[in-house]
């Protein structure tokens, strides 16, 4: 469905975009997730042909997005992460001309509005002027508008941003539904790691730029080796045997607690007590967000691994 | 060859977009009061205060508030058209062009949609304008009005054009206030709107002639007067050729506007 080749961005002189390559799949939910200023925006925009890279290329659904932008256009959908209706028209009105404007038959139109109002729960409201719409309506109505002409690709630029709990579940839901039933491919971008964990089938992190890791959820969540135990200790621990134990993997000291990514915590965590005095201990299974953690964000990264010895030294005094 | 069915749907993508600008200007009544307000304060206070008698191009002699009247209506579309620009900087700080520029649009359906949106407001205001007309005694006739209808057509859509192209290359809003200004002032009074053009200098001369308003103006003042600077059709041919140099420029100057 879609094959990025080379695809790289340069403003002035910062690299937005560095030479990504990356295949999907028809039917897959593919989550793009990253920082703050990765480049997953403009990794989209290219796609969706609205910015021109500054080098490769890539084809989506068939047609190259340099030489085929209209045929792009015309087969996908996208949700902007920043709110994009007219405020002065209602919410029906903006649905309405969205309508026309991809050529939705006449026959569907009312049908077609009324059912992407009535999955977003905006039915009662679609005759307000979007400037009395709350945030999270506003983003309930872009939703809507990027499903209105039924796409093949579809483009989710943070789409639960601003939603409340209840409203994300319905949207969760409502994107299995469509991938289930309309056979869209999804590409959706989200700083919520429970969303992607939840729906995507695959996940490439980007962090200036690069893609830095891509597989499942379930892979991504193994590469970090081993479950998360985390000890708050009652002194100074004796880092030196702690590192001797085999199944510990890793250790990061923060914030006055152990970080330890271990094999087989249930079994181990005995043993890690006779080595350190702890107050408390607690293991889970690893999450995305620790992938995230440990890969993408290079603040943290610095702060768990480059920092470790000026925090040994301080956790010595 | 582009099927019926194909047509039917670029004409729907234009009416949507028109839609859209008609409904919001419907809806910013503030926008349509004070646009109408300083072509009335010019007809009355200037129309009134110069009081003299201004003399027409075949020596006939009328009230100076009528010899205004065209170029007040006149005046009336080059401010509305040329200012419509702004909104195309709204649409792209609001986002709401991004959404537009990633559906099967053309740039070109989207510069005309956009521009027939400015013309029916500068058609709006000049009916207002043409009924205030008829309080002082403009001596309408049913083809005059006709005719004015198609001066207004032209103009609009050229100075539409402009404004939207000028709009197309500008990021701020302010700044696009200041350089519409330098272009709205003198397209008026260079234009003739408010004085006879047949004695001025020739350097001036040049000026007035590549202005398309001074076009519209001689226009308007044969179908609302019976005398113009040149035969009507003549103006109405030339108020074309502008309506397509600037509707082409515009459509070229959406071509590259950047999406984002
Ligand atoms: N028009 C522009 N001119 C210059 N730099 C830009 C422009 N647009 C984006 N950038 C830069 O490109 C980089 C990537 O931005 P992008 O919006 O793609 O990030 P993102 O991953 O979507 O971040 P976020 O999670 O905050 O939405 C950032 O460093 C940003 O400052
Ligand atoms: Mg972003």
């Amino acid at each position: 469905m879609i094959k990025i080749r080379n695809l790289t961005k340069k403003y002035e002189n910062l690299l937005a975009v560095d030479n990504v390559n990356l295949e999907i799949g028809k039917n897959e939910v593919f989550g793009l997730l990253g920082p703050n200023g990765a480049g997953k925006t403009t990794v989209i925009h290219m796609l969706a042909t609205l910015l021109k890279p500054s080098s490769g290329t890539a084809i989506v659904n068939g047609y190259d997005i340099i030489s085929q932008p209209a045929k792009v256009r015309a087969s996908i959908g996208i949700v902007f992460q920043t709110p994009s209706s007219d405020d002065m028209l209602t919410g029906y009105e903006n649905l309405k001309i969205h309508a026309f404007l991809y050529g939705v038959p006449s026959f569907e139109r009312e049908k077609r509005i009324q059912s992407v109002l009535d999955l977003v729960g905006l039915g009662e409201r679609q005759h307000d002027q979007v400037k009395k719409y709350s945030g999270g309506m506003r983003r309930r109505l872009e939703i809507a508008r990027g499903l209105l002409h039924e796409p093949t690709v579809m483009f989710l630029d943070e789409p639960t941003l601003g939603l409340d709990p209840s409203s994300r579940g319905m949207m969760w839901d409502y994107i299995k539904k469509l991938v289930k039933e309309k056979e869209v491919t999804l590409i959706l971008t989200t700083h919520y790691m429970e969303e992607a964990d939840h729906l995507c089938n695959r996940i490439g992190i980007i962090d200036e730029g690069r893609v830095i890791a891509l597989d499942t959820p379930s892979n991504l969540k193994k590469s970090i080796g081993g479950d998360i135990v985390k000890l708050r200790p009652k002194s100074f621990p004796d880092l030196e045997s702690l590192r001797k134990l085999i199944y510990i993997r890793r250790i990061e000291l923060v914030e006055g607690e152990i970080m330890m990514y271990v094999d087989n915590a249930r079994e181990n965590i005995p043993d890690i007590l006779r080595h350190v005095d702890a107050d408390s201990v607690e293991f889970r299974s690893p999450d995305l967000n620790d992938v995230f953690i440990k890969l993408a964000s290079k603040t943290i990264k610095e702060q768990g691994e480059g920092g470790y010895m000026e925090r040994y030294a301080q956790y010595g005094r | 060859m582009r099927s019926m069915a194909g047509r039917i749907t670029l004409f729907e993508k234009m009416y949507a977009l028109w839609l859209r600008e008609f409904k919001v200007f419907l809806r910013e009544r503030s926008r349509l009061v004070a646009s109408t307000f300083t072509p009335l304060l010019w007809l009355f206070v200037i129309g009134i205060g110069f009081g003299s008698v201004a003399m027409l191009p075949g020596g006939e002699s009328v009230g100076y508030q009528k010899f205004i009247f065209p170029g007040i209506v006149c005046m009336s579309v080059i401010f509305t058209s040329i200012f419509f620009g702004s909104y195309i900087i709204w649409d792209r700080k609001f986002d709401f062009l991004k959404s537009v520029m990633v559906a099967p649009v053309s740039r070109g359906t989207i510069f005309v949609g956009k521009a027939l949106g400015g013309m029916t407001s500068s058609l709006i205001q000049a009916a207002i304008l043409l009924c205030v007309g008829a309080l002082i005694g403009i001596p309408y006739s049913f083809v005059g009005v006709i005719e004015a209808t198609v001066i207004v057509i032209l103009l609009s859509f050229t100075l539409t054009s402009l404004g939207l192209a000028l709009g197309s290359y500008m990021q701020s809003l302010e700044g696009f206030q200041m350089i519409a200004s330098f272009v709205v002032f003198p397209l008026f009074f260079l234009s003739g709107a408010l004085f006879p053009l047949d004695k001025l200098p020739a350097w001036l001369s040049i000026l007035t002639s590549i202005d398309p308003a001074t076009y519209a103006v001689s226009a308007m003042r044969s179908a609302l007067l019976g005398v113009g600077d040149r035969p009507f059709e003549v103006d109405i041919l030339i108020l074309l050729g502008f309506t397509i140099i600037l509707g082409a420029a515009g459509i070229f100057s959406f071509k590259r506007m950047k999406a984002v």
